[in-house]
């Protein structure tokens, strides 16, 4: 017999902390007790990332959404909810259900994760159009080609406020503009999916998930600025991405929606693919223009900006792939309505890519001006294994750090900047306890020094530079001019050069810097790492009197470092030692010591 | 099919709006959804998509279509699958594997009872208002 009611009990370790399983014990008992045993399922899921509102029940098929509940109502939510049907008000987590379907701005007050540019990622078929199109997919295309003036489309946008999510934040319709009034015979429209900022994956999600989202837009700002031609930029290294667009697009081709006479509309747009060796500095608009050209991918002096002269010195619009999946919601619901979702600086929202030491890594779609505490914390669950939270890096190789003290401030492109840090393309990485700030600023450093094109002297030299610096108090010989030297050298990159690349790859070490100074002056003063990180500045040894000589340690080293008799206390050999850790692991006495 | 005129193309969505919104497409009455992008693909959605239709091959069922999404943003229990047929909740399970497929045939499609532990949901899915709900 099929069951009536699924009560699904939270059992994510934050509710499970906060009793879930006493709940879970409960509902059973109750079921048992009040005769309903075999008309509900009681089931245990996993995190339903809303921790901070835990523990958390929820029972379908009435999709009610209980929050905070404790063991002891259990006994209610049988009798009221299951057996008569009435929701236990007092524990909905929306009260007011008739509230449901009020105004954004008090929806919004609800909502942590908020869908625009992922809305049909994980719902739809990507390799089916009709399902796209099912979704109001093309519907705004329509309105452009038929009811709007080019005019009329950039007003919408300017008046949605819709900045580039690329990076810069620039405002969407002063580039269509800047584009549409630059007289030519010949335009381009160009979307960048080269994506390569470390720990960043929402363009290629957004690809992979709903292409046809990305193609409707591009066609979109071709009748706007007067186009017949789009690019996409993408790497090779994304082969899934690329061929769910080369299905999407013979697709579009096939259903007249891309190609000549567009829904009989008289407009032609065609879209081709360009393929991306995986250069992060390919990513820069005027090297990707470069580089689609066939050309080396190196910046260009701007001005001209690509919107006067861009590919083959003609007109060009480029924009990033979630910029573009933002296009054709704004034109279907209007600029006023996306213009009331975020914060007075930033409208609408933004994906992250929460990764590293989160409990839940993915991507996050948030308002813009949530706080990172609210990412962090509900939306990823907190920080895995029950460390310490430490920081998160916004912005990748051009962002910087934020900490604890900054965990409030709302996210949005001026509040990031305010912190030092930046919005950047959107990727997150959690630091915790064990992460040395110094060795994620190398890290950092690391990918801009390889991938610096090479062609300005203060990039290519100064960050070098740094990078030796970096790798010297790392190994415990820096010394305090060190500290004036990367200031020094960081403003003349950030002064001398070309493309943002080299103007913000000193970012990550000055904002550690200035966040972490305390962590700096252990490295350069005692010499000490003290999260433990840097191979140089640790050593391991075992502590007699707790090691009971059972050879686990020494099963384990790599190197054969570890010597002693069964039963006897173990010593390691520090000058074979390799500092790989592993004896630190599989000691269950806590006998092997970092100092 | 031949390119489409206006007309066309709005009776298409008028008529896929529907489909979709009960989710049965051509004749089937349920679908399992898998989540299949570059990291439900890396943590092995590829053997649980094959892992299904074997399964669904083996019990007989021909009523079920198994088709593909993107990522569902549940990176950290990739494969996500989205099972959604009549007479039971919509549910998205997490961490799934041959195993787990097999497991959800049998006790979600045939014994009608949810499987303990891979639950998962879309991340406080009822918070915010689906696309298609105003
Ligand atoms: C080194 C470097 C790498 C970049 N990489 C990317 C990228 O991968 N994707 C992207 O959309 N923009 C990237 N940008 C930003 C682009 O130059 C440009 O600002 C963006 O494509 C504009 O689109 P938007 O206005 O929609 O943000 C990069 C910039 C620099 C300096
Ligand atoms: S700043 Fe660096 S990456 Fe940018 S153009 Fe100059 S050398 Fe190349
Ligand atoms: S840290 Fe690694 S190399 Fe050194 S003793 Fe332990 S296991 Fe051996
Ligand atoms: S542990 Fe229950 S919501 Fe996260």
């Amino acid at each position: 017999m099929a069951f009536r009611n699924y009560i699904l009990v939270c059992g994510g370790t934050g509710c499970e902390s906060s009793r879930a399983d006493d709940i879970y014990k409960n509902l059973i008992a109750e079921c048992e007790a009040q005769g309903v045993k075999d008309e509900v399922q009681i089931v245990k899921t996993g995190c339903f990332g809303f921790c901070e509102q835990g523990p958390i029940v929820k029972i379908l098929p009435e999709d009610s959404f209980y929050v905070q509940v404790k063991p002891e109502d259990a006994k209610e939510l049988i009798s009221e909810h299951i057996i008569k049907g009435r929701e236990v008000t007092r524990l909905l987590y929306n009260k007011d259900k008739s509230h449901k379907h009020a105004q954004v701005e008090e929806i919004e007050f609800y909502q942590k994760q908020f869908r625009i540019v992922l809305r049909n990622c994980g719902f739809i078929d990507p390799e089916k159009i009709d399902e796209y199109i099912a979704r109001d997919g093309y519907s705004a295309l329509e309105k452009v080609l038929f009811d709007m003036t080019p005019d009329e489309i950039i007003g919408e946008l300017k008046t949605s406020g819709l900045r580039g999510r690329g990076g810069a934040g620039f405002p969407t319709w002063m580039k269509w503009n800047f584009t549409k009034m630059a007289e030519n015979d010949q335009k381009f429209v160009v979307c960048n999916a080269d994506e390569g900022d470390p720990g960043a994956y929402m363009d290629r999600s957004t690809l992979e998930g709903d292409p046809h989202t990305v193609l409707e837009a591009m066609t979109i700002c071709g009748k706007a600025i007067g186009a017949n031609q789009g690019y996409i930029y993408i790497r090779a290294e994304y082969p899934l991405a690329i061929h769910r667009l080369e299905v999407a697009m013979e697709q579009a081709r096939e259903y007249g929606l891309l190609g000549k006479d567009i829904l009989g509309s008289g407009f032609d747009f065609d879209i081709e693919i360009r393929l991306g060796a995986g250069a992060f500095v390919c990513g820069e608009e005027t090297a990707l223009l470069q580089s689609i050209e066939g050309f080396r991918g190196m910046p260009q002096p701007r001005p001209p900006f690509p919107a006067v002269k861009g590919l083959w010195q003609k007109p060009t619009c480029i924009n990033n792939v979630e910029t573009w999946a933002n296009i054709p919601v704004i034109i279907n619901k209007g600029g006023a309505w996306f213009q009331k979702i975020g914060t007075a600086d930033s409208h609408g929202t933004k994906v992250f890519a929460l990764t590293g030491k989160i409990k839940n890594s993915g991507l996050v779609e948030v308002p813009m001006g949530t706080t990172l505490r609210e990412i962090v914390f509900d939306v990823g669950g907190g920080i895995a294994n029950g460390k310490e939270f430490k920081a998160v890096q916004t912005g990748g190789p051009s962002g910087g750090v934020i900490t604890k003290e900054n965990l409030d401030t709302p996210i949005d492109f001026g509040g990031l900047q305010k912190i030092g840090s930046m919005m950047g393309s959107g990727g997150m990485i959690v630091m915790d306890e064990d992460d040395c700030i110094v060795d994620v600023a190398k890290f950092y450093l690391n990918f801009t020094v390889d991938e610096s094109c090479g062609k300005c002297a203060p990039c290519r030299i100064g960050g070098r530079s740094l990078l030796n610096i970096l790798e010297k108090i790392t190994n415990g010989k820096g010394t305090q001019r060190d500290i004036d030297n990367i200031h020094s050298i960081g403003l003349a990159m950030r002064k001398g050069s070309l493309c943002a690349l080299g103007q913000t790859a000193p970012n990550p070490i000055l904002s550690s810097l200035k966040y972490f100074p305390e962590e700096y002056k252990a490295h350069i003063e005692e010499k000490r790492c003290p999260a433990g990180k840097c191979k140089k500045l640790i050593s391991y040894s075992i502590n007699v009197d707790k090691c009971i000589g059972c050879t686990a340690c020494a099963r384990k080293c790599p190197v054969g470092a570890i010597s002693g008799e069964r039963k006897q206390a173990h010593i390691i050999d520090q000058a074979a030692c390799i500092k790989c850790g592993a004896c630190l692991v599989a000691c269950k006495f806590g006998a092997v010591e970092v100092h | 099919m031949a390119k489409m005129t206006l007309e066309e193309l709005r009776n298409l969505r008028a008529s896929k709006q529907k489909s979709l919104q009960k989710r049965s497409i051509e004749g089937k009455e349920g679908q399992i959804i898998i989540g299949m992008g570059t990291c439900g693909i890396a943590a092995g959605a590829k053997t649980v998509l094959d892992a299904f239709l074997s399964e669904l091959d083996a019990k007989g069922i021909t009523n079920i279509s198994v088709t593909q999404t993107g990522c569902m943003g549940l990176c950290h229990v990739e494969p996500t699958v989205e099972v959604v047929v009549p007479n039971m909740p919509d549910v998205i399970y997490g961490n799934v594997d041959a195993k787990v497929a097999k497991q959800i045939v049998q006790d979600h499609l045939i014994d009608h009872k949810l499987v303990s532990d891979h639950v998962f949901d879309r991340p406080a899915a009822d918070i915010y208002v689906k696309d298609g709900d105003k």
